[in-house]
């Protein structure tokens, strides 16, 4: 079949239409659930709905979505109120009640269904599905129920999106403002409830947890703010929904629960490589430049400090060192500050001794550009050492630089101070530092 | 007990607060004045935020009455603000500094409600008056914890409140926005708000605040700072771990006129 025929098929627009709606609706209520730290909760109460599934269906016979959301939220809520009651109860954590529980439900649950099995009834096929799901038997009539449930989810989540992000930020904040948090909470969990009982014919009991949170934690990669998340949870619940339903349409012997599952894996998978912000790959890299640029920023300020010192102590001053004299200085190896040196060698900041290639000075350009670090972290030391006497200075101290933070009098201030406790950098004269231009004139002092 | 005088910001009576049946507080009553600005010390686990959480309903009293301008709590809501500890929160939260102070507003807001333009102006002259009106789009986890501080006491200025509860806001911030706080604080005193302040620095004390209530598991004494504030009554709340701060009680009892502690 070609995609076209596919998509034509009455039945598969179901099945399409119903796993989309279900990544939707389970991606943003998992959204407040894992920011609520209650990623496993999704998992339990899925687990917990199946005895209640399978009571149901002892009972009535039938096997209709809408009675089992009846039986699915009464033991969902049992073992919720369970949970609640042990951790407040008992010096059980909640991780503890929540193993406890999830167990317990789900044997019960396993009982019942191997019992219905068993019995004569008839029509107890398909029952078993709940276990890992199966979308493709999803008909109308259940479909329409999904969509009843999602739309209600996805509508109270849009009117009380302020009041459910109090309670996943603040919780006594918000009761303190009249909002009663408790309803709010025991609201957000029979949402996430309802999410997990649209989904066990689709995707199962076991693996309804990972579409509520899998999409989540994806979405909460590529941004900062939370509805975006939300929003961006959904989609990719979505797609992951008809991603796996598609899949399982085209290839033969494909589970479609477990195929959407492993869809929106992937798409977790390559949030946590390669997202911007937050990705290990870029994580990395920024870490590997932030360390070339502290070695590389190290090395010029030992260079300009063993000048200084050869300054100081010599009547000749040298304007060369060599490379096992930084490495001293700088508390590096020797291989390091080589390599560190030939890349500043590169960037036209050191040179080589004509003589001694051996050993290394500044250029004038680096020369102005060590004594900008130097200023800087000797300003930053004066700082932190003295800073009851810079009060009123509003400076943030996870800037890099204090230089621009500084008004003409207070740098004024500051480079006194620094006179007077002899950390003035002397290879440039003060005086040729500009305060509205930060680049020094070119008249500094060479060694 | 009858109705609480109405010119009281806060008037609790009888307060016992318990946590697994053993009481943590005990039968605190108190008449906090107007305009005030108001320490509340004690040693630790003497009970100061759970003091403060209880009048707010935040932990269940196990008895007591709290009246606001001799009206029950419930009713002057509005009137109340708080600044909760910093870390009773995630900061990895996904949101921006305007965003937490927005949070501000939803009371007044009520249910259903978004923020409007003006809610949002305001939150952004609040976090002004913090000095943070650079970082209104820093995602929160990028500030440095003396900024959160900042920005949560921004989102109780956006509550417009008459009294406000502060939770430790000194605990671990820098030195500036250890001004900028306390700059803050003179300013709301200045405009007759009543703010009661959760301190645990004996040594700012007097500096700080005109008015201290000293409770340890009970309450020990209230009233003007200089009045309260004496090596008797700190011996009262500080019990045996006096001797540690036998030097900073030392050092006040110049203006108290009681005797050293050794």
């Amino acid at each position: 079949m070609n995609w076209l025929q596919v998509l034509q098929d009455p039945n598969t627009q179901w099945v399409l239409a119903g796993c989309i709606l279900l990544g939707i609706s389970s991606g943003v209520l998992g959204s407040f659930a894992f920011l609520r730290g209650r990623s496993l909760m999704g998992d339990a109460l899925a687990h917990a709905a199946l005895p209640g599934v399978c009571l149901v269906f002892l009972l009535t016979g039938s096997k209709s979505i809408g009675f089992f959301l009846v039986g699915a939220a009464i033991s969902g809520l049992l073992a919720t109120y369970c949970i609640t009651m042990i951790t407040k109860h008992s010096r059980i954590k909640e991780d503890t009640a929540l193993a406890l529980n999830l167990s317990v439900f789900f044997g019960i649950g396993i009982v019942l269904l191997t019992y219905i099995q068993h019995s004569d009834s008839g029509n107890q096929s398909g029952l078993d599905k709940f276990l890992f799901g199966q979308a493709a038997s999803l008909v109308g009539s259940d479909v329409n129920t999904m969509i009843a449930v999602s739309s209600v989810l996805l509508i109270i989540t849009a009117l009380l999106f302020k009041e459910f992000k109090l309670l996943s930020f603040d919780q006594g904040f918000g009761k303190g403002l009249g909002f009663p948090m408790g309803f709010l909470d025991g609201l957000l969990m029979v949402m996430l409830l309802m999410s997990v009982v649209i989904g066990l014919q689709a995707v199962g009991v076991v693996l309804m947890a990972a579409m509520l949170i899998t999409p989540a934690v994806t979405a909460r990669y590529w941004t900062n703010k939370l509805s975006t998340m939300v929003i961006l949870s959904g989609l990719f619940g979505a797609l992951s929904g008809a991603f796996g339903t598609l899949l399982s349409t085209q290839i033969q012997n494909l589970p479609t629960g477990p195929i959407i599952v492993l869809g929106s894996t992937t798409l977790f998978l390559f949030s946590l490589l390669f997202s911007p912000k937050r990705g290990i790959l870029f994580r990395f890299l920024r870490f590997m430049q932030v360390r070339k640029k502290v070695l590389h920023q190290d090395i010029l300020r030992s260079l300009y400090d063993v000048m200084e010192d050869s300054k100081k102590e010599n009547s000749i001053p040298a304007s060369f060192f060599s490379v096992e004299r930084l490495a001293i200085k700088s508390g590096k190896q020797a291989q390091t500050v080589e390599k560190a040196l030939r890349t500043l060698l590169k960037k036209g900041w050191v040179t080589q001794d004509k003589e001694d290639p051996q050993k290394w000075g500044f250029n004038q350009k680096g020369l102005h550009v060590a004594h900008s670090l130097v200023l800087n972290q000797r300003l930053w030391d004066l700082f932190q050492m003295h800073e009851q006497n810079f009060h009123g200075y509003t400076i943030d101290q996870s800037e890099e630089e204090i230089i621009p933070q500084l008004n003409g009098v207070q740098l004024e201030m500051m480079l006194k101070e620094l006179e007077h406790h002899n950390m003035t950098p002397t290879l440039v004269a003060i005086q040729s530092y500009k305060i509205a231009n930060h680049t020094p004139d070119q008249g500094g002092v060479t060694a | 007990m009858g109705i609480a005088h109405p010119d009281l910001p806060l008037s609790i009576r009888d307060i016992t607060v318990a946590y697994q049946k053993k009481p943590v507080l005990r039968h605190v009553s108190l008449d906090i004045p107007e305009g005030r600005l108001i320490g509340i010390i004690g040693p630790n686990g003497a009970g100061k935020s759970t003091l403060i959480k209880s009048i707010q309903g935040l932990v269940p009293a196990a008895s007591g009455q709290v009246s606001i301008y001799g009206k029950p709590f419930k009713e002057q809501r509005k009137l109340i603000g708080y600044v909760p500890q910093r870390e009773s929160v995630d900061w990895d939260f996904p949101t921006d500094a305007l965003d937490v102070v927005l949070m501000g507003r939803y009371g007044k807001l009520g249910w259903f409600k978004r923020p409007s333009k003006r809610d949002k102006e305001w939150a952004m002259e609040c976090l002004s008056k913090v000095g943070m009106a650079d970082y209104s789009n820093r995602q929160i986890s990028q500030l440095s914890g003396g900024q959160q501080q900042r920005v949560f006491l921004a989102r109780a200025l956006a509550q417009e409140a008459q009294i406000y509860f502060m939770d430790e806001p000194f605990a671990g911030v820098d030195a500036a926005t250890e001004k900028a706080i306390i700059q803050l604080l003179n300013d709301l005193k200045a405009q007759k708000k009543t703010v009661l302040v959760v301190h645990h620095d004996l040594q700012t004390v007097t500096e700080y605040f005109d008015y201290i209530v000293m409770i340890n598991k009970r309450l020990i004494a209230a009233g003007p700072t200089e009045e309260v504030f004496t090596s008797d009554n700190l011996q009262k709340t500080y019990g045996g771990r006096l001797q540690f701060i036998g030097e900073h009680t030392a050092v006040h009892t110049d203006t108290n006129k009681k005797g050293a502690l050794v």
